[in-house]
């Protein structure tokens, strides 16, 4: 329990992606004081990503740089940042508890934006070998693999993706997916399939990962066939679908079997004065614009919802400090 | 703040490899997101630990000799030096704190 008022806040946003940001920037600009909280990096997974092409307004941007971007934009108006990881949120009265590592903070209203991460195979080599040729992010780690062969394993838009990011680097990527149609939207199976440096592998499924000190090749099985077979390659880039980070929520907010968190339109969960938006959310359509467009959405929401409980007052010496570029205490 | 200086191929064994004190070595290329996350934290921690270790960063693109020799696959990596050895490794982004238990696991 903390008393201390500097870490109380009118609205605490849970992770720092697009859908938090957004939330934040609204937040911010309607003179809320907003603290964003992100256990890892700024800007969730589009931080990884090499270009977005797909931002209405922005012919194209590397993702890292938009986020940065949009974590700068949300400071200038006041918005704090926390780098710490939540572990749980509780009710007290009409007030919001978020615990975490670092102590507890307390908000009259929460935005859960902590979005989703990406999936493991669960196969013997896997996580033994990560760094050493098995990764999850092509853009950090494809250069490292100039002119060797590679193996890309998924067939999602993720997958296609950072499949063409491979393959400027490397001489030949096998594209590994357990079905005989791909996943990825239309634009980017087009690219993939006119790309020389792809073969695809279909309805073939990786069963180990192969190397002592060093990825060196992968065992695949045909799901049709059943026959199995090694195949010689220096990395293995896994793309197989994400899990929304919302454990710490379970048993507190209603969500659908895979974790995504149920709301309504205005982004509300069950309880009053807690939000989610982005990828954490059943049934989003998982792009930058639509998390952003979420997070917006629940920041002007949680906004009125605070008027309409706690009254119009605010914390006047945040807004003056906001105003004067130092909010930060 | 202490920004740690750039190493290279060329005085890698000098100015790690021969270091009086441990060294920690941030291998780094400027396309890399998650590396530019860690510098700040890395700069944090060299403040910290001044004295105590010394603090390197060295770009995987332009030194390719030493990043294959200590084989390096994935960046943000970063790696720990004792007495011309590395001691301890840690790869990928995480936060400050789980980089302090580390480093100081590797002393």
């Amino acid at each position: 329990m903390t008393n201390d008022s500097r870490r109380e806040y009118d609205i605490i946003i849970i992770g720092a992606g697009p859908a938090g940001l957004a939330a934040g920037l609204y937040a911010a600009r309607a003179r809320r004081r907003t603290l964003i909280i992100e256990g890892k990096v700024t800007g969730g997974q589009i931080s990884l990503t090499a270009e977005v092409e797909n931002y209405p307004g922005i012919e194209t941007i590397n993702g890292f740089d938009l986020s940065q971007t949009m974590h700068r934009q949300a400071e200038k108006y006041g918005m704090e940042t926390a780098y710490t990881r939540v572990t749980g949120v509780d009710q007290e009265g009409k007030e919001h508890l978020v615990h975490t590592e670092e102590g507890d903070y307390r908000a009259k209203a929460v935005i859960v934006t902590s979005g989703a991460d990406y999936n493991r195979l669960g196969i013997p080599g896997e996580e033994r070998l990560t760094g050493f040729g098995t990764s999850y992010c092509a853009t950090c780690d494809a250069a490292f693999f100039k002119d060797q062969v590679v193996a890309v394993v998924g067939g999602g838009d993720a997958a296609m993706d950072e499949g063409l990011f491979v393959t400027r680097y490397v001489s030949k990527a096998y594209m590994i997916h357990r079905r005989d149609t791909l996943r990825a939207s239309a634009i980017l199976q087009e690219r993939a399939f006119a790309d020389p440096k792809m073969e695809f592998v279909w309805n073939t499924v990786v069963e180990e990962i192969l190397g002592d000190d060093a990825v060196t090749g992968i065992r695949v099985r045909d799901v049709v066939t059943g026959e199995t077979r090694v195949i010689d390659v220096s990395a293995v880039f896994i793309f197989i679908g994400l899990t929304p980070n919302t454990d710490y929520l379970r048993e507190k907010v209603r969500m659908d079997p895979a974790g995504h968190i149920f709301v309504n339109e205005w982004m509300e969960t069950q309880i009053p004065g807690l939000y989610a938006a982005g990828d954490v959310r059943a049934n989003s359509a998982r792009q930058v614009v639509t998390a952003a467009g979420d997070g917006a959405t629940a920041a002007i929401r949680a906004d009125h919802y605070i008027t309409d409980t706690f009254g119009t007052v605010q914390a006047a010496h945040h807004v003056v400090a906001a105003e004067s570029g130092s909010a930060r205490e | 703040m202490a920004k740690p200086a750039e190493v290279t191929d060329a005085d890698f064994e000098s100015e790690v490899l021969k270091s009086d004190t441990p060294v920690l070595v941030d291998f780094w290329a400027p396309w890399c997101g998650p590396c530019r996350m860690v510098a700040p934290v890395v700069e944090e921690l060299a403040d910290e630990y001044a004295g105590k270790v010394k603090f390197v960063k060295l770009n995987t693109d332009d030194n390719v000799r030493t990043a294959s020799q200590y084989g390096i696959r994935s960046i943000p990596t970063l790696l720990v030096f004792k007495a011309g050895q590395p001691v301890g490794q840690i790869i990928g982004f995480r936060p400050k704190g789980d980089l302090k238990k580390r480093l100081d696991a590797a002393l």
